[in-house]
Protein backbone atom coordinates (compact mmCIF):
# COMPACT_ATOMS: atom_id res chain seq x y z
CA UNK A 1 0.00 0.00 0.00
CA UNK A 2 1.35 3.40 -0.87
CA UNK A 3 0.23 6.90 0.01
CA UNK A 4 2.36 8.49 -2.67
CA UNK A 5 1.35 12.10 -3.16
CA UNK A 6 -0.95 12.26 -0.14
CA UNK A 7 1.60 13.48 2.37
CA UNK A 8 4.44 15.97 2.24
CA UNK A 9 7.19 15.32 4.80
CA UNK A 10 10.09 17.58 5.80
CA UNK A 11 12.48 17.24 8.70
CA UNK A 12 15.46 18.84 10.36
CA UNK A 13 17.68 17.81 13.27
CA UNK A 14 20.44 19.79 14.96
CA UNK A 15 22.69 19.34 18.03
CA UNK A 16 21.75 22.82 19.29
CA UNK A 17 24.10 25.47 20.71
CA UNK A 18 25.38 23.72 23.86
CA UNK A 19 25.59 19.98 23.30
CA UNK A 20 28.56 18.55 21.45
CA UNK A 21 26.63 15.72 19.82
CA UNK A 22 23.14 14.95 18.66
CA UNK A 23 21.34 12.24 20.63
CA UNK A 24 18.12 12.69 18.67
CA UNK A 25 17.28 10.45 15.77
CA UNK A 26 14.63 10.81 13.07
CA UNK A 27 13.37 8.67 10.18
CA UNK A 28 10.49 8.95 7.76
CA UNK A 29 8.90 7.29 4.75
CA UNK A 30 6.25 9.50 3.20
CA UNK A 31 5.03 6.86 0.74
CA UNK A 32 4.31 4.43 3.58
CA UNK A 33 2.91 7.23 5.76
CA UNK A 34 5.43 6.55 8.49
CA UNK A 35 7.38 9.05 10.64
CA UNK A 36 9.54 8.26 13.71
CA UNK A 37 11.37 10.57 16.14
CA UNK A 38 13.44 9.54 19.18
CA UNK A 39 15.38 11.54 21.78
CA UNK A 40 18.07 9.40 23.39
CA UNK A 41 19.55 9.62 26.86
CA UNK A 42 22.55 8.07 28.57
CA UNK A 43 26.24 8.79 29.03
CA UNK A 44 28.90 9.22 26.32
CA UNK A 45 27.34 8.26 22.99
CA UNK A 46 24.82 5.81 24.49
CA UNK A 47 21.93 8.23 23.89
CA UNK A 48 22.64 8.28 20.16
CA UNK A 49 22.87 4.51 20.11
CA UNK A 50 19.52 4.11 21.85
CA UNK A 51 17.63 6.62 19.69
CA UNK A 52 19.29 5.28 16.53
CA UNK A 53 18.31 1.71 17.38
CA UNK A 54 14.73 2.78 18.08
CA UNK A 55 14.21 4.64 14.79
CA UNK A 56 16.04 2.02 12.70
CA UNK A 57 14.21 -0.99 14.15
CA UNK A 58 10.81 0.66 13.91
CA UNK A 59 11.12 2.13 10.41
CA UNK A 60 12.75 -0.84 8.70
CA UNK A 61 10.53 -3.47 10.32
CA UNK A 62 7.34 -1.50 9.68
CA UNK A 63 8.32 -0.78 6.07
CA UNK A 64 8.58 -4.50 5.44
CA UNK A 65 5.47 -5.43 7.41
CA UNK A 66 3.34 -2.78 5.68
CA UNK A 67 4.08 -4.48 2.33
CA UNK A 68 2.08 -7.48 3.57
CA UNK A 69 -0.22 -6.22 6.30
CA UNK A 70 -3.12 -3.79 5.96
CA UNK A 71 -3.16 -1.31 8.85
CA UNK A 72 -6.92 -0.62 8.89
CA UNK A 73 -7.94 -4.29 9.12
CA UNK A 74 -8.61 -6.18 12.32
CA UNK A 75 -6.00 -8.76 13.26
CA UNK A 76 -7.65 -12.19 13.31
CA UNK A 77 -5.65 -13.46 16.31
CA UNK A 78 -5.60 -10.52 18.70
CA UNK A 79 -8.82 -8.79 17.62
CA UNK A 80 -6.89 -5.53 17.55
CA UNK A 81 -6.46 -3.08 14.70
CA UNK A 82 -3.44 -4.19 12.63
CA UNK A 83 -1.91 -0.69 12.93
CA UNK A 84 -1.96 -0.99 16.73
CA UNK A 85 -0.72 -4.55 16.64
CA UNK A 86 2.23 -3.64 14.38
CA UNK A 87 3.22 -0.60 16.41
CA UNK A 88 2.88 -2.51 19.65
CA UNK A 89 5.08 -5.38 18.42
CA UNK A 90 7.79 -3.24 16.84
CA UNK A 91 8.05 -0.92 19.82
CA UNK A 92 8.42 -3.99 22.04
CA UNK A 93 11.12 -5.27 19.68
CA UNK A 94 13.02 -1.96 19.77
CA UNK A 95 12.69 -1.90 23.55
CA UNK A 96 14.14 -5.40 23.86
CA UNK A 97 17.07 -4.59 21.54
CA UNK A 98 18.02 -1.45 23.48
CA UNK A 99 17.49 -3.09 26.87
CA UNK A 100 19.64 -6.11 25.95
CA UNK A 101 22.43 -3.90 24.56
CA UNK A 102 22.42 -1.83 27.75
CA UNK A 103 22.51 -4.99 29.90
CA UNK A 104 25.31 -6.68 27.95
CA UNK A 105 27.63 -3.73 27.24
CA UNK A 106 28.79 -1.61 30.18
CA UNK A 107 29.30 1.56 28.10
CA UNK A 108 25.59 1.46 27.23
CA UNK A 109 24.33 0.80 30.77
CA UNK A 110 21.17 2.72 31.52
CA UNK A 111 20.66 4.12 28.03
CA UNK A 112 17.14 4.79 26.84
CA UNK A 113 15.13 6.93 24.49
CA UNK A 114 11.82 8.70 24.11
CA UNK A 115 9.76 7.87 21.05
CA UNK A 116 6.97 9.30 18.96
CA UNK A 117 5.70 7.42 15.88
CA UNK A 118 2.85 8.35 13.54
CA UNK A 119 1.42 5.96 10.97
CA UNK A 120 -0.94 7.45 8.35
CA UNK A 121 -3.53 5.29 6.54
CA UNK A 122 -7.18 5.51 5.46
CA UNK A 123 -7.61 9.26 6.29
CA UNK A 124 -6.42 8.43 9.79
CA UNK A 125 -3.29 8.49 11.83
CA UNK A 126 -2.22 6.22 14.66
CA UNK A 127 0.19 7.83 17.10
CA UNK A 128 2.32 5.90 19.58
CA UNK A 129 4.52 7.70 22.08
CA UNK A 130 6.72 7.15 25.10
CA UNK A 131 8.30 9.97 27.12
CA UNK A 132 8.35 13.69 26.38
CA UNK A 133 8.74 13.89 22.61
CA UNK A 134 5.57 15.39 21.21
CA UNK A 135 3.16 15.49 18.32
CA UNK A 136 1.26 18.70 17.56
CA UNK A 137 -1.46 19.38 15.01
CA UNK A 138 -2.17 22.61 13.17
CA UNK A 139 -5.74 22.71 11.83
CA UNK A 140 -7.69 25.81 10.84
CA UNK A 141 -4.94 28.07 12.18
CA UNK A 142 -5.04 26.48 15.62
CA UNK A 143 -2.11 24.58 17.13
CA UNK A 144 -2.97 21.75 19.51
CA UNK A 145 -0.68 19.40 21.39
CA UNK A 146 -1.90 15.89 20.59
CA UNK A 147 0.34 13.75 22.81
CA UNK A 148 0.59 14.13 26.56
CA UNK A 149 4.13 13.86 27.95
CA UNK A 150 5.11 11.00 30.22
CA UNK A 151 7.02 13.32 32.54
CA UNK A 152 7.16 14.38 36.15
CA UNK A 153 5.92 17.86 35.20
CA UNK A 154 2.90 16.50 33.33
CA UNK A 155 2.03 14.33 36.35
CA UNK A 156 2.35 17.37 38.59
CA UNK A 157 0.09 19.36 36.27
CA UNK A 158 -2.45 16.51 36.23
CA UNK A 159 -2.51 16.24 40.01
CA UNK A 160 -2.86 20.02 40.37
CA UNK A 161 0.48 20.63 42.10
CA UNK A 162 1.51 23.20 39.49
CA UNK A 163 -0.12 25.00 36.58
CA UNK A 164 1.07 24.66 32.96
CA UNK A 165 2.38 28.26 33.20
CA UNK A 166 4.43 27.41 36.30
CA UNK A 167 5.70 24.26 34.59
CA UNK A 168 7.65 26.42 32.13
CA UNK A 169 9.60 27.85 35.11
CA UNK A 170 10.26 24.50 36.71
CA UNK A 171 13.76 23.18 37.38
CA UNK A 172 12.45 19.63 37.07
CA UNK A 173 12.45 19.62 33.27
CA UNK A 174 13.59 16.56 31.37
CA UNK A 175 12.50 14.01 33.92
CA UNK A 176 10.57 11.44 31.96
CA UNK A 177 8.50 8.76 33.66
CA UNK A 178 8.54 6.35 30.72
CA UNK A 179 11.30 5.54 28.24
CA UNK A 180 12.19 2.91 25.69
CA UNK A 181 14.97 0.49 26.64
CA UNK A 182 15.10 1.14 30.39
CA UNK A 183 13.01 -1.80 31.55
CA UNK A 184 12.36 -5.25 30.00
CA UNK A 185 8.79 -4.22 29.14
CA UNK A 186 7.41 -0.82 28.16
CA UNK A 187 3.88 0.30 27.42
CA UNK A 188 3.51 2.84 24.60
CA UNK A 189 0.49 5.12 24.58
CA UNK A 190 -1.37 4.49 21.29
CA UNK A 191 -4.29 6.52 19.95
CA UNK A 192 -6.08 7.06 16.61
CA UNK A 193 -7.00 10.42 15.09
CA UNK A 194 -8.90 11.48 11.97
CA UNK A 195 -6.87 13.60 9.57
CA UNK A 196 -8.04 16.25 7.11
CA UNK A 197 -6.42 17.71 4.00
CA UNK A 198 -4.36 20.82 4.91
CA UNK A 199 -3.62 19.52 8.42
CA UNK A 200 0.01 19.94 9.44
CA UNK A 201 1.51 17.58 12.00
CA UNK A 202 4.66 18.38 13.92
CA UNK A 203 6.73 15.76 15.71
CA UNK A 204 9.46 17.26 17.89
CA UNK A 205 11.92 16.57 20.68
CA UNK A 206 11.82 18.64 23.89
CA UNK A 207 14.71 20.71 22.51
CA UNK A 208 12.09 22.51 20.41
CA UNK A 209 9.14 22.90 22.78
CA UNK A 210 11.33 23.86 25.78
CA UNK A 211 12.94 26.69 23.80
CA UNK A 212 10.12 27.95 21.55
CA UNK A 213 6.65 28.94 22.77
CA UNK A 214 3.58 27.23 21.34
CA UNK A 215 2.51 30.61 19.90
CA UNK A 216 5.73 30.96 17.92
CA UNK A 217 5.53 27.34 16.75
CA UNK A 218 1.94 27.92 15.58
CA UNK A 219 2.91 31.14 13.78
CA UNK A 220 5.77 29.40 11.96
CA UNK A 221 3.58 26.46 10.85
CA UNK A 222 0.92 28.83 9.60
CA UNK A 223 3.12 31.33 7.76
CA UNK A 224 5.55 28.86 6.25
CA UNK A 225 3.13 26.02 5.44
CA UNK A 226 3.79 26.42 1.70
CA UNK A 227 7.49 25.60 2.20
CA UNK A 228 7.70 22.78 4.73
CA UNK A 229 11.48 22.36 4.52
CA UNK A 230 12.01 26.05 5.28
CA UNK A 231 9.49 25.79 8.10
CA UNK A 232 11.41 22.91 9.73
CA UNK A 233 14.68 24.82 9.41
CA UNK A 234 13.07 27.96 10.80
CA UNK A 235 11.80 26.10 13.90
CA UNK A 236 15.27 24.70 14.60
CA UNK A 237 16.82 28.12 14.03
CA UNK A 238 14.36 29.77 16.44
CA UNK A 239 15.21 27.20 19.14
CA UNK A 240 18.91 27.94 18.58
CA UNK A 241 18.33 31.71 18.64
CA UNK A 242 16.65 31.25 22.03
CA UNK A 243 19.66 29.38 23.43
CA UNK A 244 19.46 25.91 21.84
CA UNK A 245 20.29 24.16 25.10
CA UNK A 246 19.29 20.69 23.91
CA UNK A 247 19.30 18.77 20.65
CA UNK A 248 16.46 19.91 18.41
CA UNK A 249 14.54 17.65 16.03
CA UNK A 250 11.50 18.41 13.94
CA UNK A 251 9.44 16.33 11.50
CA UNK A 252 6.60 18.06 9.65
CA UNK A 253 3.85 16.19 7.80
CA UNK A 254 1.33 18.02 5.65
CA UNK A 255 -1.78 16.22 4.43
CA UNK A 256 -2.13 17.17 0.75
CA UNK A 257 -5.27 15.20 -0.10
CA UNK A 258 -7.64 12.53 1.19
CA UNK A 259 -6.17 9.04 1.23
CA UNK A 260 -9.06 6.63 1.87
CA UNK A 261 -8.19 2.95 1.98
CA UNK A 262 -8.91 0.99 -1.21
CA UNK A 263 -11.74 -1.26 -0.03
CA UNK A 264 -12.69 -4.57 -1.58
CA UNK A 265 -14.42 -4.77 -4.97
CA UNK A 266 -17.70 -5.66 -3.28
CA UNK A 267 -17.42 -2.68 -0.98
CA UNK A 268 -16.81 -0.37 -3.94
CA UNK A 269 -19.83 -1.81 -5.78
CA UNK A 270 -21.96 -1.25 -2.70
CA UNK A 271 -20.91 2.37 -2.45
CA UNK A 272 -21.82 2.97 -6.13
CA UNK A 273 -25.39 1.85 -5.50
CA UNK A 274 -25.88 4.00 -2.44
CA UNK B 1 20.22 22.05 46.32
CA UNK B 2 18.01 25.01 47.20
CA UNK B 3 18.42 26.89 50.47
CA UNK B 4 16.88 29.69 52.51
CA UNK B 5 18.78 32.60 54.04
CA UNK B 6 17.10 33.93 57.18
CA UNK B 7 17.72 37.59 57.97
CA UNK B 8 16.30 40.44 60.03
CA UNK B 9 16.97 44.15 59.37
CA UNK B 10 19.53 43.15 56.72
CA UNK B 11 21.47 40.99 59.18
CA UNK B 12 21.93 37.36 58.09
CA UNK B 13 20.97 35.03 60.93
CA UNK B 14 21.39 31.62 59.32
CA UNK B 15 21.19 29.48 56.21
CA UNK B 16 18.87 26.52 55.93
CA UNK B 17 19.31 23.89 53.20
CA UNK B 18 16.04 22.54 51.82
CA UNK B 19 17.05 18.90 52.11
CA UNK B 20 13.77 17.62 53.48
CA UNK B 21 10.66 17.06 51.47
CA UNK B 22 8.72 19.18 53.98
CA UNK B 23 10.37 22.07 55.79
CA UNK B 24 8.06 23.69 58.33
CA UNK B 25 8.30 27.30 59.49
CA UNK B 26 6.72 28.61 62.70
CA UNK B 27 7.08 29.96 66.24
CA UNK B 28 6.81 26.62 68.04
CA UNK B 29 10.05 24.70 68.69
CA UNK B 30 9.12 21.58 66.69
CA UNK B 31 9.34 23.52 63.40
CA UNK B 32 12.34 22.98 61.11
CA UNK B 33 12.79 26.72 60.97
CA UNK B 34 11.78 28.19 64.31
CA UNK B 35 11.24 31.95 64.43
CA UNK B 36 10.52 32.98 67.99
CA UNK B 37 8.50 36.10 67.30
CA UNK B 38 4.89 36.85 68.21
CA UNK B 39 4.10 37.99 64.66
CA UNK B 40 4.79 34.42 63.51
CA UNK B 41 2.12 31.76 64.05
CA UNK B 42 2.87 28.49 65.84
CA UNK B 43 2.66 26.60 62.55
CA UNK B 44 3.04 29.38 60.04
CA UNK B 45 4.04 27.91 56.67
CA UNK B 46 5.56 24.88 54.99
CA UNK B 47 7.91 24.45 52.03
CA UNK B 48 7.39 21.29 49.99
CA UNK B 49 10.43 20.37 47.90
CA UNK B 50 10.15 18.01 44.94
CA UNK B 51 13.59 17.38 43.44
CA UNK B 52 14.65 20.83 42.19
CA UNK B 53 11.34 22.65 42.73
CA UNK B 54 10.06 24.12 46.00
CA UNK B 55 6.55 25.25 46.85
CA UNK B 56 5.68 27.54 49.76
CA UNK B 57 2.30 27.17 51.42
CA UNK B 58 0.79 29.30 54.17
CA UNK B 59 -0.77 27.12 56.87
CA UNK B 60 -3.56 29.55 57.71
CA UNK B 61 -1.29 31.82 59.75
CA UNK B 62 -2.70 34.81 61.62
CA UNK B 63 -0.56 37.43 59.90
CA UNK B 64 -0.14 35.68 56.55
CA UNK B 65 2.90 34.98 54.38
CA UNK B 66 4.21 37.55 51.94
CA UNK B 67 6.44 36.77 48.92
CA UNK B 68 8.06 39.69 47.08
CA UNK B 69 5.50 42.05 48.63
CA UNK B 70 2.46 39.93 47.67
CA UNK B 71 0.44 37.94 50.22
CA UNK B 72 0.22 34.29 49.09
CA UNK B 73 -1.57 31.06 50.01
CA UNK B 74 0.52 28.80 47.82
CA UNK B 75 3.54 29.86 45.79
CA UNK B 76 5.99 28.18 43.43
CA UNK B 77 9.35 29.54 44.68
CA UNK B 78 11.73 31.05 42.12
CA UNK B 79 15.42 31.83 42.69
CA UNK B 80 15.93 34.94 44.92
CA UNK B 81 12.28 35.20 46.01
CA UNK B 82 11.97 37.06 49.36
CA UNK B 83 9.58 35.52 51.89
CA UNK B 84 8.49 37.92 54.65
CA UNK B 85 7.22 36.74 58.03
CA UNK B 86 6.72 39.73 60.30
CA UNK B 87 10.10 41.46 60.59
CA UNK B 88 11.98 38.41 59.32
CA UNK B 89 13.01 37.77 55.75
CA UNK B 90 13.81 34.44 54.10
CA UNK B 91 15.60 34.58 50.76
CA UNK B 92 15.13 31.54 48.52
CA UNK B 93 18.30 30.59 46.64
CA UNK B 94 18.22 27.76 44.10
CA UNK B 95 21.78 26.82 43.25
CA UNK B 96 20.72 24.67 40.32
CA UNK B 97 20.04 28.01 38.65
CA UNK B 98 23.09 29.77 40.04
CA UNK B 99 25.67 27.03 39.29
CA UNK B 100 25.81 26.75 35.52
CA UNK B 101 27.76 23.53 35.12
CA UNK B 102 25.45 21.75 37.53
CA UNK B 103 22.39 23.03 35.73
CA UNK B 104 23.72 21.82 32.39
CA UNK B 105 24.09 18.39 33.93
CA UNK B 106 20.55 18.49 35.20
CA UNK B 107 19.20 19.34 31.80
CA UNK B 108 20.05 15.90 30.56
CA UNK B 109 16.87 13.95 30.16
CA UNK B 110 16.61 11.28 32.83
CA UNK B 111 14.12 8.60 33.67
CA UNK B 112 12.16 8.53 36.87
CA UNK B 113 11.00 5.07 37.89
CA UNK B 114 7.21 4.90 38.14
CA UNK B 115 7.31 4.01 41.85
CA UNK B 116 9.36 7.01 42.90
CA UNK B 117 7.30 9.41 40.82
CA UNK B 118 4.07 8.31 42.39
CA UNK B 119 5.59 9.03 45.77
CA UNK B 120 6.82 12.44 44.73
CA UNK B 121 3.55 13.57 43.20
CA UNK B 122 1.36 11.97 45.81
CA UNK B 123 3.44 13.50 48.58
CA UNK B 124 3.03 16.92 47.06
CA UNK B 125 -0.69 16.51 46.50
CA UNK B 126 -1.24 15.20 50.04
CA UNK B 127 1.40 16.94 52.16
CA UNK B 128 0.68 14.61 55.08
CA UNK B 129 2.47 11.69 53.41
CA UNK B 130 5.96 11.49 54.83
CA UNK B 131 7.54 9.31 52.14
CA UNK B 132 10.84 10.56 50.76
CA UNK B 133 10.95 10.45 46.95
CA UNK B 134 14.00 8.78 45.49
CA UNK B 135 14.81 9.70 41.93
CA UNK B 136 16.31 6.64 40.37
CA UNK B 137 18.11 8.38 37.56
CA UNK B 138 19.14 6.21 34.69
CA UNK B 139 22.32 6.92 32.78
CA UNK B 140 24.01 9.10 35.36
CA UNK B 141 27.33 9.22 33.49
CA UNK B 142 27.20 12.73 32.15
CA UNK B 143 30.76 13.79 32.83
CA UNK B 144 31.87 14.10 29.23
CA UNK B 145 28.78 16.07 28.31
CA UNK B 146 29.06 18.37 31.27
CA UNK B 147 32.65 19.23 30.41
CA UNK B 148 31.66 19.79 26.81
CA UNK B 149 28.81 22.03 27.88
CA UNK B 150 31.10 24.06 30.10
CA UNK B 151 33.76 24.65 27.49
CA UNK B 152 31.53 25.00 24.43
CA UNK B 153 29.82 28.28 25.19
CA UNK B 154 28.95 30.26 28.25
CA UNK B 155 25.35 29.89 27.16
CA UNK B 156 22.91 31.17 29.76
CA UNK B 157 21.30 28.35 31.69
CA UNK B 158 18.47 30.41 33.15
CA UNK B 159 14.93 29.33 32.22
CA UNK B 160 14.29 30.10 28.54
CA UNK B 161 13.21 33.63 27.84
CA UNK B 162 10.26 34.06 25.53
CA UNK B 163 11.60 34.45 21.98
CA UNK B 164 14.66 36.66 22.07
CA UNK B 165 14.12 39.72 19.91
CA UNK B 166 16.65 42.06 18.33
CA UNK B 167 17.19 45.40 20.02
CA UNK B 168 16.06 47.48 17.06
CA UNK B 169 12.65 47.75 15.49
CA UNK B 170 12.23 47.81 11.76
CA UNK B 171 9.57 48.49 9.15
CA UNK B 172 8.91 48.27 5.43
CA UNK B 173 7.70 51.18 3.35
CA UNK B 174 5.99 50.35 0.07
CA UNK B 175 7.51 52.34 -2.82
CA UNK B 176 5.24 51.20 -5.66
CA UNK B 177 1.89 49.56 -6.29
CA UNK B 178 -1.59 50.47 -5.08
CA UNK B 179 -0.49 50.96 -1.47
CA UNK B 180 2.63 53.04 -2.20
CA UNK B 181 3.72 55.09 0.81
CA UNK B 182 2.23 52.68 3.36
CA UNK B 183 4.36 51.44 6.20
CA UNK B 184 4.40 47.94 7.67
CA UNK B 185 5.98 47.42 11.09
CA UNK B 186 7.99 44.20 11.42
CA UNK B 187 7.00 43.35 14.98
CA UNK B 188 6.25 39.64 14.61
CA UNK B 189 8.96 36.96 14.56
CA UNK B 190 7.75 36.14 11.03
CA UNK B 191 6.16 38.46 8.47
CA UNK B 192 5.17 37.13 5.04
CA UNK B 193 5.16 39.30 1.93
CA UNK B 194 3.80 38.75 -1.56
CA UNK B 195 0.93 36.85 -3.12
CA UNK B 196 0.24 33.24 -2.04
CA UNK B 197 0.53 30.91 -5.04
CA UNK B 198 2.55 33.48 -7.01
CA UNK B 199 5.51 34.64 -4.97
CA UNK B 200 5.94 34.70 -1.21
CA UNK B 201 8.93 35.67 0.93
CA UNK B 202 9.22 35.88 4.68
CA UNK B 203 11.08 38.34 6.89
CA UNK B 204 12.31 36.73 10.11
CA UNK B 205 13.11 38.83 13.15
CA UNK B 206 16.08 37.27 14.95
CA UNK B 207 18.48 38.38 17.71
CA UNK B 208 21.12 38.98 15.01
CA UNK B 209 18.80 41.20 12.96
CA UNK B 210 16.30 40.82 10.15
CA UNK B 211 16.51 38.27 7.35
CA UNK B 212 14.53 37.75 4.15
CA UNK B 213 13.98 34.23 2.78
CA UNK B 214 12.19 32.95 -0.32
CA UNK B 215 9.15 30.78 0.56
CA UNK B 216 7.29 29.93 -2.65
CA UNK B 217 6.92 30.83 -6.31
CA UNK B 218 9.10 30.47 -9.37
CA UNK B 219 10.84 33.83 -8.99
CA UNK B 220 13.01 34.85 -6.06
CA UNK B 221 12.99 38.19 -4.26
CA UNK B 222 15.35 40.92 -5.47
CA UNK B 223 17.29 43.03 -2.95
CA UNK B 224 19.10 46.17 -4.20
CA UNK B 225 18.85 44.89 -7.77
CA UNK B 226 20.36 41.46 -6.98
CA UNK B 227 18.24 38.31 -7.17
CA UNK B 228 18.49 36.15 -4.05
CA UNK B 229 18.92 32.38 -3.91
CA UNK B 230 17.14 30.00 -1.53
CA UNK B 231 19.34 31.09 1.41
CA UNK B 232 18.27 33.60 4.03
CA UNK B 233 19.61 37.09 3.29
CA UNK B 234 20.49 39.58 6.02
CA UNK B 235 18.72 42.93 5.58
CA UNK B 236 20.48 46.27 6.08
CA UNK B 237 18.99 49.69 6.68
CA UNK B 238 17.50 51.19 3.46
CA UNK B 239 17.70 47.97 1.44
CA UNK B 240 15.19 47.98 -1.42
CA UNK B 241 13.24 44.75 -1.88
CA UNK B 242 11.34 43.81 -5.06
CA UNK B 243 8.75 41.10 -4.73
CA UNK B 244 5.76 40.12 -6.90
CA UNK B 245 6.16 43.38 -8.85
CA UNK B 246 6.14 45.60 -5.74
CA UNK B 247 9.11 47.63 -4.52
CA UNK B 248 9.59 48.31 -0.82
CA UNK B 249 12.26 49.78 1.40
CA UNK B 250 13.47 48.15 4.60
CA UNK B 251 14.53 50.54 7.34
CA UNK B 252 15.49 50.34 11.00
CA UNK B 253 13.57 52.40 13.51
CA UNK B 254 15.20 54.16 16.40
Amino acid sequence: MTLSGALEVASCTDPGMVRSHNEDSIASDGDQGLVVLADGMGGYNAGEVASGMATTVIITELQQLLEKRVPYEIDAHSGKLVAHQLLHEQIAKANTSIYQASQSQPQYAGMGTTLVVALFYDNKMTVAHIGDSRLYRLRGGELRQVTKDHSLLQEQIDSGVITPQQARQSQNKNLVTRALGIDPIVEAEIHDYETQPEDIYLLCSDGLCDMVSDDDIGLALQTLSSNLKLCAQHLVQTANDNGGRDNISVILVRVLRDYPAPRSIVGKMMSWFK
Amino acid sequence: MAKLILSMDGLVLKEIALTKERTTIGRKPHNDIQIDNLAVSGEHAVIVTILQDSFLEDLGSTNGTVVNGQPIKKHFLQNSDIIELGKYKLKYVNEAVAGQAKAADFEKTMVLRPGSVKTATAAAAAPAAAAVPVAAAAGAKHFSDTVAAQSATGAPVAPPKPAAAPQKNAALQLLSGANAGKELDLTKPLTTLGKPGVQVAVITRRPQGFFITHVEGASFPVVNGKTLDAQAHSLNDHDVIELAGVKMEFFLKT
